[in-house]
């Protein structure tokens, strides 16, 4: 296969190879960062969480249709402002959806199951009445298109950059408010013991809200940024709901460490992979390790300690 | 007794007064036909169908929820500005189309169901409908027992055949060989990578592709590739396209993945007014969704574009707009269509019955002159005749017109040598 190339060739397809990895890496982390939280820290598995990420997508649809028709000039930076858009959009409807839904299967974990995915069901018909059934295109500035010419045979698309830049932000973000805040405190402590927390004194209703409001915020985030790089219809988010899934539980529950660490495990094997084979047997090779590691250890890569 | 007679003539003579005042003001607008003035309905309908005097029923079988309601939509607004349009002429044999329209929800046991009872319940004369093959090949057993006349849009795969479908989209071969040879000739293309997704529309086209490629062009496939419906990341092959350099990128990926994998090829910096690539999964409702400015440049091989130049297609694409909106676009699909219940009324016209075994046996050699894509012929083995076209994608999301054949391209879904 590379018998015909110069060091120079293949030394360039090998780095850019490896961004095209950090790049799937950091896709995998920002849409895996809002289930985490909510599958994490509150046990509730959340099927919708693909429709909340295409939430964010329409936002910024209507959001760039918006700018573009009212005010042109601001046309550059309107990705900034419909991002911000797509996690109130998204987070508003995570924190209804936890009042009228989430919060009365609290005991019933395997109940939110079902419930999220007729959920997922409503919201896709919901998407298809309202903005048809036909993908929309949402049109980006000038600057986020194409790619940044490194040196003559290395060029790294600028909307992976993108990607890289804010799931970094956001990582830093999460775990800053998870560990270093007092309301990640009172989170932890809710996670760790409800009635305990209850007693103390930390209004845990509120902040079982506040938890599924951030959680499908973060993944109006990430459908927001996924306009750059992946279609925006009323199914779009099934694309990314098992990969995510996927990331989540190899990961370990409950570690945002652990979700970080697999992601970039799953992108790393299923990119090489995929260079050196067809992208269908990359998958399948891809699944069957995790399976296989899953079956050796079942909590995951980071499991917290638990006392049983 | 006599009065009763008396009564009868009466009522004739009463009808036949009627029927004169019904058509005076038909004939001052020009626009309300009268029903009712056909074959009796003893002659053309032997077998139990819901035809009246004045009416048949047609079924349209489409998903309109689900997945495919992205695809279909154009569908099932084509069939329907068809039976409008037909019967604003007079309908078929002096009958009204009346439609029942029923949802295959993007599920292939319900598509079974609902051409179930489209046939069983309805006695629909004839169905358009169905799109992908996975539903095609679930309805087809129904059709065939119950005998029914399906009118299927898609361009597809072929391998297949029967008696009780009408294909109106081309088959696989019509879509690849002539756009090979022109991508071959034109652009003097040696070197092909082939991509798509993973299921049997692709797969089997790219093996007829191949076959052309290697064995009729004597040139060179450099990668052959696919991957899951649904796949979103690109990058990986992206950069093993970059490194072979093909001559030409031959893509048949579909749904949501192709949205993906045109932003990709746009920001890893392949530029399609240099690369050439040649997609057969591309028509004018995906680049809706795919951005004009992602993929403009590429060069899709089809057999109908909505910028084609001539006078049916002008009145197609006003008529259609005017029915469903400025903003809608027609792909290839939502044409072949259009087509369906033409040819049915041309069919049952040349037959001077619905019965489907007498439609079915009419069918080899019907044409339709109106057709956008310009004029079309159903051959012996069900699907059509038609031209094949390659057309270049521009910023404003259509396609502008670069090659057609010169000649109609016969079907031949089972095509010797490349199987």
């Amino acid at each position: 296969m590379f018998g015909d190339y110069s060091v120079g060739d293949l030394g360039a397809i090998f780095a850019m190879q490896g961004f095209a990895g950090l790049i799937l890496f950091s896709v995998y982390v920002l849409m895996a960062l809002g289930l985490a939280i909510i599958f994490g820290q509150m046990g509730v598995i959340n099927m919708a969480h693909g429709e909340f990420m295409i939430l964010g997508a329409y936002v910024t649809w209507l959001t760039s249709s918006f700018v573009q028709s009212y005010v042109p000039s601001i046309f550059s930076g309107y990705f900034f402002i419909a991002m911000a858009l797509a996690f109130v959009a998204s987070g508003a409807l995570g924190m209804l959806v936890e009042w009228a839904l989430i919060r009365h299967l609290y005991k019933r974990p395997l109940d939110t199951l079902l419930a999220t995915w007729g959920l997922s069901l409503i919201l896709q018909q919901a998407y298809r009445s309202v903005f048809g059934a036909r993908e929309v295109g949402v049109e980006l500035p000038q600057w986020m298109l194409g790619s940044q010419q490194i040196t003559d045979t290395i060029e790294v698309p600028i909307n992976g950059i993108f990607v890289m830049v804010l799931t970094t932000l956001i990582t830093v973000a999460v775990a800053y408010i998870m560990y270093r805040s007092r309301w990640g405190k009172q989170v932890r402590a809710v996670v760790q013991n409800r009635v305990m927390a209850g007693a103390v004194g930390i209004n845990t209703e509120k902040v079982d809200r506040y938890t599924f409001g951030l959680g499908c915020g973060i993944a109006g985030i990430a459908g927001s940024a996924f306009t750059m790089i992946g279609s925006t219809g009323p199914t779009a988010g099934q694309l990314y709901i098992v990969d995510t899934f996927l990331v989540v539980v190899f990961g370990g529950a409950a570690s945002l460490l652990g979700t970080i660490a697999s992601a970039f495990t799953i992108s790393q094997a299923q990119s090489t992979m995929e260079f050196f084979m067809s992208g269908s047997m990359a998958k399948v090779l891809t699944l069957l390790a995790i399976v296989a590691i899953l079956m050796v250890r079942p909590q995951g890569l980071f499991a917290l300690k638990v006392r049983k | 007794m006599s009065d009763a007679q008396d009564r009868g003539l009466s009522l004739v003579d009463r009808r036949k007064l009627l029927m004169g005042m019904a058509a005076l003001p038909a004939l001052s607008l020009l626009s309300t036909p009268v029903f009712g003035a056909g074959p009796p309905t003893s002659v053309v309908n032997t077998t139990g169908l819901a035809v009246t005097d004045t009416e048949v029923t047609v079924g349209i079988l489409h998903s309109v929820t689900g997945t495919m309601a992205i695809s279909e939509t154009g569908s099932v607004q084509a069939e329907k500005l068809a039976i409008d349009q037909i019967n604003a002429m007079g309908g078929v044999l002096g009958r009204k189309i009346k439609f029942v329209q029923e949802d295959g929800g993007s599920d292939w046991p319900t598509f079974a169901e609902k051409a179930k009872k489209l046939l069983v319940n309805d006695k629909c004369a004839s169905v358009m409908g169905c799109w992908t093959s996975a539903s095609r090949k679930a309805v087809l057993p129904v059709f065939e027992q119950y005998n029914g006349m399906l009118y299927y849009p898609t361009f597809y795969e072929g391998l297949e055949q029967s008696k009780n479908v009408i294909y109106t989209g081309q088959e696989a071969t019509q879509q690849i060989i002539a756009g090979l040879d022109w991508v071959a000739k034109e652009k003097g293309a040696k070197t092909f990578y082939l991509l798509g997704s993973d299921y049997i529309w692709p797969r089997t086209s790219n093996k007829i592709a191949r076959k052309h490629i290697e064995n009729n062009m004597k040139t060179k496939v450099v990668g052959e590739e696919y991957f899951p419906l649904g796949h979103t990341q690109f990058n990986s092959v992206i950069n093993k396209i970059k490194l072979t350099k093909p001559d030409v990128i031959y893509a048949i990926i579909v749904g949501g993945s192709n949205v993906a994998f045109y932003k990709q090829l746009k920001a890893a910096g392949i530029d399609l007014s240099k690369q050439t690539l040649l997609t057969i999964s591309v028509t004018e409702d995906e680049i809706d969704g795919i951005g004009g400015e992602n993929i403009a440049g590429a060069y899709a091989c089809m057999k109908y574009f909505q910028s084609l130049n001539n006078e049916n297609n002008k009145a197609f694409v006003t008529a259609f707009k005017k029915m469903w909106g400025e903003k809608t676009v027609i792909g290839d699909v939502t044409q072949a269509a259009y087509l369906g219940p033409w040819l049915w009324k041309a069919t049952v016209e040349k037959a001077n019955s619905f019965d489907v075994d007498k439609v079915a046996a009419a069918s080899p050699g019907v044409e339709f002159k109106g057709a956008p894509e310009g004029y079309v012929r159903i051959h012996e083995n069900h699907h059509l005749w038609s031209k094949t076209r390659v057309g270049r994608a521009k910023l404003d999301g259509q396609y502008e017109l670069i090659f057609e054949t010169a000649n109609l391209v016969e079907p031949d879904p089972f095509p010797k040598g490349y199987q």
